[in-house]
């Protein structure tokens, strides 16, 4: 059994104890796109013994360019289902779990708290945070690989002591408003190929200890010129503090929302301002109604007709019972409306101030 | 003679200053910097980069003398 892997084993670095240390590994993929392709192969290829592979995503015929496990035969199927019957087929000694759906923070810690290593594949950023926060509160290694156009980045967080995590990085998400999403960027087919398989380095190195990983360090890589610039991470305690202290207070976050860029205020802040508009996006049964200057009801149960809403003003504070409804109402205005500003308020009516 | 600094562009933020690579006459601080890039090329307001003097992040203002290089570096989302 070992043949499939003699010419690994025979480099002085591996040896059969690195080969040992592949297959006893178990690694979770997050994102079976551009950049999971290329790591599934080689990880695969090397003899990592468990692989968990997640993704809530269908094939699409615009992934073919550079997802290279699948085929035009394969559009429609979950990736997840497609790749790991495809690399069943190809090895018969390691063991696939498939979890065909997207991490968000209630199945996240269930999930990355079942395997040793972690590889962030993934093509937003509410789930990089999601998943960079979760492996600081579980002391979980991540290798790290995000790419736009003909760039990319590749680091590996959480190994050792005093190991640096995304947030050290960049320590507040993006809005979508500060970064366009991948999918409006075009890419070349070959750019995850190469940033995926420098991942897949890189993991190989955690698991075995073979060469140095990129830890504390941050690779950019520009697939133009071939120039790399090394960027030397710390700790950085301000950053630190953005992350949830708890399982607890992580479920409690929403990172879509994070990621929105929509600001959210108290009671207090929102009603000293003037000549604001007020929305309600309850339903009508619920009480108690409030009695607000410039107020308007639109329920978030009828929020598929947008055009059916009217403001009379730029700036707008949305409020629900809550305080949840009212950041995925904002985030939907901002998307319809996005020349207005729209601000949730904490807490909903629930937190109303007495008298 | 004042030493001239090198600024290092990436992702989105080499797409708006039009290339990964530009020269300055020397800056005594990261503000300054900031506010001498943002009124050369004004698609960088409201871009969210982190910024690193000789290879080390700086989270404050920071001063800039003698220092070689300054990356600009915004996050990347694609996979």
């Amino acid at each position: 059994m070992m043949d499939r892997f003699e010419r690994q084993v025979i480099l002085r670095e591996i040896g059969t104890e690195g080969q040992t240390k592949l297959q006893n590994a178990s690694v979770l993929l997050i994102g079976l796109g551009g950049l999971g392709c290329p790591i599934l192969n080689y990880l695969s290829a090397a003899g990592v013994g468990k692989i968990g592979l997640v993704d809530g995503d269908l094939v699409s015929i615009s992934n073919l360019n550079r997802q290279t496990l699948y085929g035009e035969n394969h559009v429609g199927e979950l990736k997840t289902d497609v790749a790991s019957r495809i690399i069943s087929k190809k090895y018969s000694d390691i063991k696939l779990e498939v979890y065909p759906f997207f991490l968000n923070p209630k199945n996240a810690f269930e999930v990355i708290s079942q395997y040793d290593l972690v590889i962030d594949g993934t093509d937003n950023f509410p789930t990089r945070y999601l998943v960079n926060d979760v492996c600081f509160l579980l002391h979980k290694p991540l290798v790290f690989g995000a790419i736009f156009r003909h760039e990319g980045q590749v680091s590996v967080f959480n190994l050792g002591e005093n190991a640096c995590n995304y947030r050290d990085l960049f320590p507040n998400p993006p809005s979508s408003m500060e970064v366009p999403n991948c999918s409006e960027t075009g890419v070349l087919g070959v750019l995850p190929g190469l940033i995926g398989t420098l991942m897949a380095t890189e993991s190989i190195k955690v698991i075995t200890g073979y060469a140095e990983a990129l830890r504390n360090r941050v690779l950019f890589f520009d697939s133009k010129t071939y120039q790399q610039y090394f960027l030397d991470l710390k700790p950085n305690a301000v950053a630190r503090n953005l992350i949830p202290k708890s399982k607890k207070e992580l479920e409690q976050l929403d990172y879509e929302f994070l990621c929105s860029g929509i600001p959210i205020i108290s009671w207090e802040e929102g009603l000293k301002s003037s000549k604001v508009q007020w929305l309600d996006v309850r339903e009508s049964h619920e009480m108690p109604k409030l009695n607000l200057n410039n107020l308007i009801e639109f329920p978030f149960s009828e929020f598929y007709d947008l055009n059916q809403v009217h403001f009379n003003s730029d700036q707008v504070f949305v409020y629900c019972q809550s305080g949840i409804r009212s950041q995925k109402a904002a985030v939907k205005l901002k998307d319809h409306f996005p020349h207005k500003e729209f601000i949730s308020i904490r807490g909903g009516v629930n937190a109303y101030p007495k008298n | 003679m004042a030493e001239k600094l090198i600024i290092k562009a990436f992702g989105m933020v080499a797409e708006e200053i039009g290339q990964s690579e530009i020269w300055l006459d020397s800056v005594s601080n990261t503000q300054e910097l900031l506010a001498i890039l943002k009124e050369r090329y004004p698609g960088l307001e409201g871009m969210k980069f982190s910024l690193a003097v000789d290879k080390e992040l700086v989270s404050e203002n920071q001063k800039i003398d003698g220092a070689r290089e300054v990356a600009l570096l915004p996050p990347f989302s694609g996979g």
